[in-house]
């Protein structure tokens, strides 16, 4: 990797972590996690049964949290104007959000997961697999979120919009990822090929947003 | 270093300028003149490829280095470290402290960015475009927020910057010292209208 692109990362991860703006995603991921216990009441068995689902579900809203600080600050304070003037391509901009993004929301969620999963009362075997399918599924995540950012970046009510614009689109992620909870292989052969599909496309939908944005 | 080839700008639909050409060699600078809204940040937009023109051409591949009116600083980060961001990335980090010298802003290197007044953000914005080290400046309206004493300090930070082989394309509605540049008056190039009926 070029070292502008890592500058670029470091920067973004940085600002990911001012005021605990990354701790915001794994907060309302528990809570969530937190919340359905007491939504379907104290039913180990039934808890266990569909606690995976639910971390699922969580990880899917807490990756909504961040959206909106992703393109947009940048857009609004001429930083991205910038880096544009200096040659860098809009893909290559939204490439560094991508993985800096990746960097500050994926491990905290997988961190938050063991607690969560204690709450929802999950066997060690089932949280392995919650944990493997994050690790595949969250990449595809963060660059969903990317690309709404980007989409979304300027206008008013953003967050709703990138909202309606995210959750239909994450629910292959969705249904591979509690797919693999069964124990197949192939979910998460199908998961792995929609995150990759996600992160490979998702600088260059950012990259465009971005450029039209300029206008 | 920058040639504009009739070069036509369309904005929202509408022609804001039309057939503009003129050359910036080594040395030279650019006054883009005109009243509010006639498309003279639009013109040092698109001689910094954030626009495209809608007609010509635009040629010259040297680093430019572009001053709007955001500062584009990270505002959590002590000025240095800010500044320091960008001329890392320009593959010019030890110009930093030259240029916070040149707007007399070395005092305040170890303020974040965001307790810094508007004249004081200005000028720091100015010393991003001096730490960039790059030989093409495109100013949009640099006066902006300066009192007298900063605008002697950047006029003079110009001078430097042409004498040592750069050029400078600045917009502004104030009047500013740049001796011998082109004079781009954009309110002589108004689109020819149809003539209403």
């Amino acid at each position: 990797m070029s070292s502008a692109l890592v500058h670029l990362i470091a920067r973004d991860l940085r600002r990911a972590w001012i005021g605990g703006g990354a701790l915001l995603p794994v907060a309302f991921f528990l809570l969530v996690a937190i919340l359905f216990p007491f939504a379907i009441g104290p039913d180990a068995k039934l808890l266990a049964r569909v606690g995976g689902g639910v971390l699922w579900a969580a990880a899917l809203l807490a990756a909504l949290i961040p959206i909106e600080r992703l393109v947009a600050p940048d857009m609004a304070s001429g930083v991205i104007d910038q880096l544009l003037t200096r040659g860098q391509a809009a893909a290559t901009i939204a490439f560094a959000k991508l993985v800096a993004h990746w960097l500050a929301f994926a491990p905290p969620i997988l961190l938050a997961a063991v607690p969560a999963a204690a709450l929802l009362d999950l066997s060690t075997e089932t949280l392995v697999r919650v944990e493997i399918g994050l690790l595949i599924g969250t990449p595809g995540l963060a660059a969903l979120a990317l690309a709404t950012g980007a989409l979304v970046a300027g206008l008013r009510g953003a967050g709703a919009i990138a909202g309606l614009l995210l959750l239909p689109l994450a629910v292959p992620l969705l249904i591979f990822g509690a797919g693999s909870l069964d124990g197949g292989v192939g979910a998460l052969k199908l998961l792995a090929a929609v995150s990759l599909v996600l992160v490979a496309g998702a600088p260059f939908v950012a990259g465009a947003a971005i450029r039209a944005g300029l206008d | 270093m920058l040639t504009f080839d009739t070069v036509t700008c369309v904005r929202g639909g509408r022609a804001l300028f039309e057939g503009l050409s003129f050359t910036l060699e080594q040395g030279g600078g650019a006054l883009v003149t005109g009243p509010n809204g006639i498309g003279k940040s639009s013109l040092i937009r698109l001689a910094a490829g954030l626009l495209a023109p809608a007609a010509g051409r635009i040629a010259g591949d040297t680093p430019r280095a572009l001053l709007t009116d955001q500062v584009s600083l990270d505002e959590e980060l002590r000025l240095a470290r800010a500044l320091a961001f960008w001329a890392r990335l320009d593959g010019a980090g030890g110009n930093i402290a030259a240029a916070l010298d040149a707007l007399a802003l070395s005092d305040l290197a170890d303020i974040p960015v965001r307790l810094l007044s508007t004249g004081q953000r200005r000028r720091a914005a100015i010393a991003r475009v001096i730490a960039s080290g790059a030989p093409l400046w495109l100013l949009d309206e640099p006066a902006n927020g300066l009192d007298t004493t900063a605008l002697g300090l950047l006029e003079t930070a110009i001078a430097a910057h042409r004498a040592s082989g750069g050029a400078v394309l600045m917009a502004s509605h104030t009047p500013i010292t740049l001796p011998g540049a082109i004079a781009i008056d954009l309110a002589q190039r108004l689109p020819q209208l149809e003539p209403a009926i």
